[in-house]
C-alpha cells in the first residue's frame, strides 16, 4: 500500500516565526501549467502586514549594526541552505512558473548565484559609493551609505524565485529589514525561501514574508508611517494594484519609492535574468555625511 | 619633575590655590588634574571665531575712539642688546609727546625696557607723566636661569623704580608637565614685585597649542599674575588674534570664578591700526568692556604707535599722512 | 551706553542697478509675462525693490518648450567639455560680480551682508566651479549609466527664499553639468538675484533656453510640477509642499529630489570644547536668522553643564548685533517676510503657553521691516511644539539629556532627519553618535558648514536625494528604474 505522504503547510513568515494569518484565511494555490492544486497558502491581511512592520522595525537596528562582513556571511549562508534545498525549490518554481525541469534548474541556479552576488556586496558598496570629500577648509568630511530602515517590497508576480531573490537580497544586504508581499498566484517558493532564511543565520524580523494579494495588503504598507521605503516591482501584473495610488499614499511620510519598470502608467515585470547593477541596492540607502574640524 | 614636591606654604598664592582646587596640599598632580580638566579648545572653531571678529568694520567716530584707546594701551617697547640711554630717552620723549603736531594725542600706557634701563626711563618720564615703567625680568627672554637670578633680576628692576614687571615662565617646565615649578616661580616673583604689577609672559609661540595657552593662562592667574601676556616678541608666532581670544576667555572666566580681574597683553607682531582695532573688538566682545582700559589691556609694541598716529592724523586732517609727518627718534621706513 | 559703539558701516547699494520691473527669462531673453506682477520688497525696510512678473501656465509652458528645444537641439549634443566651459564662465562671472550679488541678496532677502558676501555668493560660485569640472568626467562618477550617464532632459527646479543664489547654484550647476536644461522658479519673496543670474547667463553666452527663470508664487510652481514636459523636479522648501509634489508626480515617470524641513538636534556633552560649542550653537540657529532647514534648532545639552552652557550662550547672544542687513557689522538681519514673522511669533507664543521659559537678548529692533530678537527657550521637553515643529527663525529650544543613549533617542525622536550636531572631545563617542543619528549631515565640533564637494540631504521626512558632491549628480542622470 502506498505511503500517505505528509503535505507541507505553507504559512507566513513574520519576526522569524511561521504564523498563520491572523485573519485565519488561506487560499488555494494552483500550478501554472495544468492548474492542479498545489497547496493552501495563508492569505495575509493588513494586520499581518502591521505585525510584520513591527517585527522589521524591531530587528532592523541590530541587523544594520552587525558588521558588514557578518551580514555578508549570513547572506552567503542563505545561499548554502538554498543549494541544499535545490530539489524542493526546483519543483516549486517548476510548478509555479510552468517551466521544464531544466529551465527550473537554471532559474534556481541563477537565483542562488544572485543571492551570492549580493552577499558579496555587503562590505564593498560603501567603498564604491562614498568616501572622503575634499572640502575647501580644515575639515575631515566623509560620506557613507546607510540603510534606509524598514522597506516594503511587492515581489514580482511572475518570477517566483529569481525575481523574489532579486528584490530581497539588495534590500537586506545593506542592513534594511524588509516586509515582502509575495506573488499572489505563485507564493510557494517564497515560503520555502523563508524556511531557508529561518534555518540560516538571518535574524528573525529582518525578512518578513506575507503571502496573499498585493491589492489588499500593499495600500496599508504604502500608507504605513513606520515604513521608510517601498519597492513597487510587484505592482506589474498584480490584480487591482494601482502603483500610482500606492506611490501617492507613500508621499504621506515621504517614503522612498522604487517605481515598477515600464513607461508611463504601465508597469511591466523586467527580465530578471538580466545582469543586475547596483540600482536596487542604492535605492534603499541614505547618504550620511560627517564633518569634523582638523586641528592641533 | 617631582610629583611629590609641594609649594611653599608661606605663599598666599598657594593657599588660595588650595582653596580653589579643593585640595589640602598643592601638588603637581593636583595642578595637572585641574588644568587638564579645563574645557578643550577646538583650533578650527577658535580661529574661525577670531576671524569673524576680525571682519568687524570700525568706521568714523568708533575708529577715532578706538585709535586713541589703542594708543593709550601701548607698552612702548625697546628690548634690544643695542639699547642705549639715548635710545631709551628718545622713546620716553615719544611717550610723553607722541605727536608734536597734536598735543591732544593720548600717551601710551608704559615704556617697556630691560631692567638696567629702568632708572633711565624713570628719570626721563618724570614722576607725573602717567606713563608707567615696565621692566622685563627673570632672565628674559629665555627664562633659562636659576630662581635666585630671576628673583634678583626682578628685585633689581623694582628697586630701580619699575611700576610693572614682565616675567617669563619656564616653558620647558610647563611643556614637561611640571606645572608646580611654573606656579612656584610665578608666585615667588610676584612676592618680590611688591607694589609692581606682574605680567606673566607665557611665550605662546612655544606652547603651540591653544589647550596649552588656556592652561598656562589659568596657571598664571592662579599663581598671582596681574596680567597674562602672550610673548616676548623674540619668538614667532607672537601675538595672534586667536591666542589673545583664548586668553581673554580665560580672564573672563577667571573673574566669573574668583571675582578678580586680570589684564591681558598681546605683544609682538601687532603693527597696524587695523590689527589693533581687531584686538579691541575682540576684547569688547569676548572679555567685555571692563577690559577696554589700559589698566586691563595692553599692546606690547614698538612700530604700532606710529601707524596709529598716522591713522589719527588721517582722521583729524581728512588726508592720508606719511612717515615724514610722524616725529620719531628712531624713524622707520617700514610704512 | 556701551563704551565701544560700532558706528554704522553700511555696504554701498550703488553697485546694484535695480530696474523698476523685471520680466521672465525664457529662451535667453527677458520677456513680459502674460500674467499679473508682484512686488519684491526689502524685508528690512518694506521698501519696494521691483515689480516682478507672475509666470502663468502659458509662460511656464513657453519656458518648458524653450528648455526642451535647447535640450534637443543644442545642450544634449554638446560635448561635456563644452558644457563645462559654460559653467566655468558662469562661475567666473559670479566671482567678478560677487559684490553686486551679495548686496542684492541682502536687500531682497534681509540676510546680513557679511553672510551674503562671505558665504552665499562665494559658495554659489564654488558650486558652479565644482560642477563645471564634472561635465566631461561623468563616466568616472560611478553613476547609473556607467561610462555614459544620460541626462533626464528638462528639469523643473523650485527654490526657497532662505539662500536664493546658493540654492539656485545647488540646482542649476549639477543639472547643467549632467546635460539637462532647466526651468527654475525662485521664491516669490526673493526673485531678484535669480533674475540677475539670468543676465549672467546672457553674459556667458549660454545657449538660449538652457536656463529659463520663471517668477511667481505657488501656482507657478504647481505649473512646473504638473507640466508634462518636465522630466525631473528638484525642490527645496517645506516638508508640506514636498509631500504635495511627491503626490503630484505619483504614478508618473517624473523624478524628484526633495530637500525639505528639519528640526536638528545640536548635542553638547560635558566634555565639549565649550567656547567653540557656544559658537556652534549660535552659528547653528542664528546664522541666516535661523532660516535654515538644517538649523540646530534643538539644543540638547548634558544636564551636568546645562546651566553653564545656558549662561555662556546668553552672554554671547547679548553681543549679537541685529539690524540693517547691509551694515557690515550686522550679525542677524531681517526676517524674510511678514508671513514668516507671523509664524515665528505664533510658534513662540505657543512655546510660552506650553510652559517653556522664554528669553531674548533684549536688543533694539528697527521700527520698519520684519524683525525678531534672538530667542532662547529653556525647560523645553520633546513634547512641546517648539521642539517638534520647524520654527524657521532665530529661536532655540534647549532640552537636556543624561546619557549618550538618551541624547540619540531624543535627537532621532522627530519625523525629520536632515542634520545633527555633536560636541565632545571624545573621538570614539563622536563616531558612535554619528552612526546612531538618523540625519543626512552630521557636524561634529562644528555646525552649518557647506561645501560643493559635500553631499547634503535628509533622512525620513527631510526629503530624498542628495545635493553636492558626486552624490549630487546622481539625481540628474537616468537610473535603471
Amino acid at each position: 500500500m502506498a505511503r500517505v505522504d505528509v503535505k507541507k503547510t505553507y504559512k507566513l513568515y513574520i519576526g522569524g516565526k511561521f504564523p498563520r494569518s491572523e485573519s485565519g484565511r488561506s487560499y488555494e494555490v494552483y500550478a501554472a501549467r495544468k492548474g492542479e492544486f498545489l497547496a493552501n497558502a495563508a492569505q495575509g491581511s493588513r494586520k499581518d502586514a502591521r505585525d510584520a512592520v513591527t517585527a522589521a522595525r524591531a530587528a532592523q537596528p541590530a541587523w544594520a549594526g552587525a558588521t558588514a562582513y557578518n551580514r555578508g556571511q549570513v547572506l552567503y549562508r542563505v545561499a548554502e541552505v538554498m543549494e541544499a534545498r535545490r530539489p524542493q525549490l526546483v519543483q516549486e518554481v517548476r510548478d509555479a512558473e510552468g517551466l521544464t525541469a531544466a529551465a527550473a534548474e537554471a532559474v534556481v541556479s541563477q537565483a542562488i548565484d544572485r543571492w551570492v552576488w549580493y552577499a558579496g556586496w555587503s562590505d564593498k558598496y560603501v567603498q564604491i559609493l562614498g568616501g572622503l570629500n575634499p572640502v575647501a577648509g580644515p575639515y575631515f568630511n566623509i560620506s557613507a551609505s546607510e540603510p534606509t530602515g524598514v522597506v516594503a517590497v511587492l515581489a514580482p508576480q511572475e518570477s517566483s524565485l529569481l525575481g523574489l531573490v532579486s528584490v530581497i537580497a539588495p534590500v537586506i544586504v545593506s542592513g534594511n529589514a524588509v516586509v515582502v508581499v509575495t506573488s499572489a498566484d505563485r507564493p510557494l517558493p517564497a515560503i520555502t525561501l523563508a524556511e531557508c532564511l529561518a534555518t540560516s543565520d538571518v535574524p528573525g524580523g529582518v525578512v518578513n514574508i506575507i503571502t496573499g494579494k498585493a491589492s489588499e495588503i500593499a495600500p496599508w504598507l504604502a500608507s504605513h508611517r513606520d515604513v521608510n521605503a517601498i519597492d513597487l516591482a510587484g505592482a506589474a501584473g498584480a490584480d487591482g494594484v494601482d502603483w500610482g495610488a500606492l506611490e501617492e499614499a507613500s508621499a504621506e511620510n515621504l517614503k522612498r519609492v522604487l517605481r515598477p519598470a515600464g513607461t508611463g502608467a504601465d508597469a511591466v515585470e523586467p527580465d530578471w535574468t538580466a545582469t543586475p547593477d547596483l540600482s536596487r541596492l542604492t535605492a534603499f540607502l541614505e547618504t550620511k555625511t560627517v564633518w569634523h574640524p582638523k586641528g592641533r | 619633575m617631582s610629583i611629590t614636591q609641594t609649594a611653599d606654604p608661606a605663599l598666599d598664592a598657594t593657599s588660595r590655590a588650595r582653596d580653589l582646587l579643593g585640595v589640602s596640599r598643592l601638588t603637581n598632580q593636583a595642578l595637572t588634574r585641574w588644568l587638564h580638566g579645563l574645557p578643550g579648545v577646538d583650533q578650527v572653531g577658535c580661529e574661525a571665531r577670531a576671524a569673524g571678529l576680525g571682519t568687524r568694520s570700525i568706521k568714523t567716530t568708533s575708529k577715532a575712539w578706538a585709535i586713541d584707546l589703542a594708543i593709550s594701551m601701548i607698552d612702548l617697547t625697546t628690548l634690544e642688546g643695542a639699547d642705549t640711554r639715548g635710545r631709551v630717552r628718545g622713546l620716553a620723549a615719544k611717550a610723553l609727546l607722541p605727536d608734536p603736531s597734536d598735543p591732544s594725542t593720548p600717551r601710551p600706557a608704559a615704556l617697556c625696557v630691560y631692567g638696567d634701563m629702568v632708572g633711565i626711563a624713570r628719570e626721563a618720564l618724570g614722576a607725573d607723566s602717567g606713563v608707567k615703567v615696565a621692566a622685563v625680568a627673570t632672565a628674559f627672554p629665555s627664562g633659562r636661569a636659576s630662581m635666585a637670578v630671576k628673583l634678583a633680576d626682578t628685585k633689581d628692576a623694582v628697586r630701580a623704580g619699575a611700576d610693572e614687571i614682565d616675567m617669563v615662565i619656564d616653558r620647558g617646565a610647563f611643556l614637561s608637565g611640571d606645572y608646580l615649578t611654573v606656579f612656584n616661580q610665578i608666585a615667588q616673583v610676584k612676592e618680590v614685585c611688591g607694589d609692581a604689577r606682574l605680567k606673566v609672559i607665557m611665550e605662546t609661540g612655544e606652547l603651540v597649542t591653544y589647550d596649552n595657552v588656556r592652561r598656562a593662562s589659568w596657571l598664571s592667574m592662579l599663581a598671582g599674575g596681574d596680567f597674562i601676556k602672550t610673548s616676548t616678541g623674540k619668538i614667532q608666532p607672537a601675538a595672534t588674534l586667536p591666542v589673545t581670544l583664548i586668553m581673554l576667555e580665560a580672564v573672563r572666566d577667571w573673574r566669573d570664578l574668583t571675582g578678580e580681574q586680570v589684564g591681558v597683553k598681546p605683544a609682538g607682531g601687532i603693527r597696524t591700526s587695523k590689527d589693533a582695532i581687531k584686538f579691541l573688538v575682540t576684547v569688547n566682545e569676548i572679555a567685555g568692556e571692563d577690559w577696554l582700559d589700559n589698566h586691563w589691556f595692553r599692546f606690547g609694541a614698538s612700530s604700532l604707535l606710529n601707524d596709529l598716529l598716522l591713522q589719527r592724523q588721517r582722521m583729524t586732517t581728512g588726508a592720508y599722512s606719511g612717515a615724514s609727518y610722524i616725529a620719531d627718534d628712531s624713524p622707520s621706513t617700514a610704512y | 551706553m556701551p563704551k565701544f559703539e560700532y558706528a554704522p558701516a553700511p555696504e554701498s547699494r550703488a553697485v546694484v542697478d535695480l530696474q523698476s520691473s523685471y520680466g521672465l527669462f525664457i529662451n535667453g531673453e527677458f520677456v513680459d509675462g502674460s500674467g499679473a506682477s508682484f512686488k519684491s520688497i526689502s524685508p528690512a525696510t518694506e521698501e519696494v525693490l521691483a515689480e516682478v512678473s507672475v509666470a502663468s501656465d502659458a509662460d511656464v509652458d513657453a519656458a518648458v518648450k524653450a528648455a526642451r528645444t535647447a535640450y534637443t537641439r543644442v545642450w544634449s549634443r554638446m560635448s561635456g567639455a563644452d558644457r563645462g566651459k559654460y559653467l566655468y564662465r558662469i562661475a567666473r562671472i559670479l566671482q567678478e560680480r560677487a559684490r553686486e550679488f551679495a548686496v542684492l541678496e541682502s536687500l531682497d532677502n534681509g540676510k546680513p551682508i557679511k553672510e551674503s558676501r562671505d558665504v552665499d555668493i562665494p559658495l554659489a560660485a564654488a558650486h558652479f566651479f565644482y560642477n563645471a569640472g564634472w561635465a566631461d568626467k561623468l563616466g568616472y562618477a560611478a553613476l547609473p549609466g556607467g561610462a555614459n550617464p544620460q541626462p533626464h532632459g528638462v528639469v523643473g527646479q523650485i527654490i526657497p527664499w532662505n539662500f536664493p543664489m546658493l540654492m539656485l547654484s545647488w540646482k542649476i550647476a549639477p543639472a547643467l553639468a549632467t546635460g539637462n536644461t532647466v526651468v527654475l522658479k525662485p521664491a516669490e519673496t526673493t526673485p531678484l538675484t535669480a533674475l540677475l543670474f539670468a543676465e549672467v547667463c546672457q553674459q556667458a553666452d549660454l545657449p538660449p533656453g538652457v536656463v529659463n527663470i520663471v517668477t511667481g508664487a505657488g501656482p507657478t510652481g504647481q505649473a512646473i510640477v504638473d507640466h508634462p514636459g518636465i522630466d525631473k523636479l528638484a525642490f527645496t522648501g517645506s516638508t508640506g509642499v514636498g509631500k504635495m509634489i511627491a503626490r503630484a508626480i505619483s504614478g508618473t515617470r517624473k523624478k524628484a529630489t526633495l530637500e525639505l524641513g528639519g528640526k536638528a538636534a545640536n548635542i553638547v556633552f560635558d566634555d565639549a570644547p565649550i567656547d567653540q560649542a557656544v559658537e556652534g550653537i549660535v552659528r547653528g540657529i542664528f546664522f541666516n536668522q535661523g532660516h535654515v532647514c538644517c538649523a540646530g534648532s534643538r539644543l540638547l545639552v548634558q544636564e551636568t553643564i546645562a546651566e553653564e552652557v545656558e549662561s555662556r550662550l546668553k552672554r554671547r547672544l547679548e553681543t549679537l548685533r541685529v539690524g540693517d542687513p547691509l551694515d557690515k557689522n550686522t550679525d542677524v538681519g531681517a526676517i524674510n517676510s511678514k508671513a514668516q514673522l507671523d509664524r515665528i511669533i505664533a510658534l513662540t507664543d505657543v512655546g510660552e503657553a506650553e510652559g517653556a521659559e522664554r528669553w531674548d537678548n533684549g536688543c533694539e529692533l528697527p521700527s520698519k521691516g520684519f524683525w525678531f530678537r534672538p530667542t532662547v527657550f529653556t525647560g523645553v521637553s520633546q513634547t512641546h511644539r517648539i521642539a517638534q515643529e520647524e520654527v524657521f527663525g532665530p529661536v532655540l529650544s534647549v532640552l537636556t539629556f543624561r546619557t549618550p543613549q538618551e541624547a540619540v533617542a531624543k535627537a532621532n525622536n522627530t519625523p525629520y532627519g536632515l542634520s545633527a550636531g555633536i560636541w565632545t572631545e571624545k573621538g570614539s563617542r563622536i563616531l558612535w553618535m554619528a552612526d546612531q543619528l538618523k540625519a543626512g549631515v552630521v557636524w561634529a565640533n562644528t555646525f552649518n558648514q557647506f561645501d560643493p564637494t559635500s553631499p547634503f540631504g535628509g533622512y525620513k521626512e527631510s526629503g530624498y536625494g542628495r545635493e553636492g558632491g558626486r552624490h549630487g549628480l546622481e539625481p540628474y542622470v537616468k537610473g535603471t528604474h
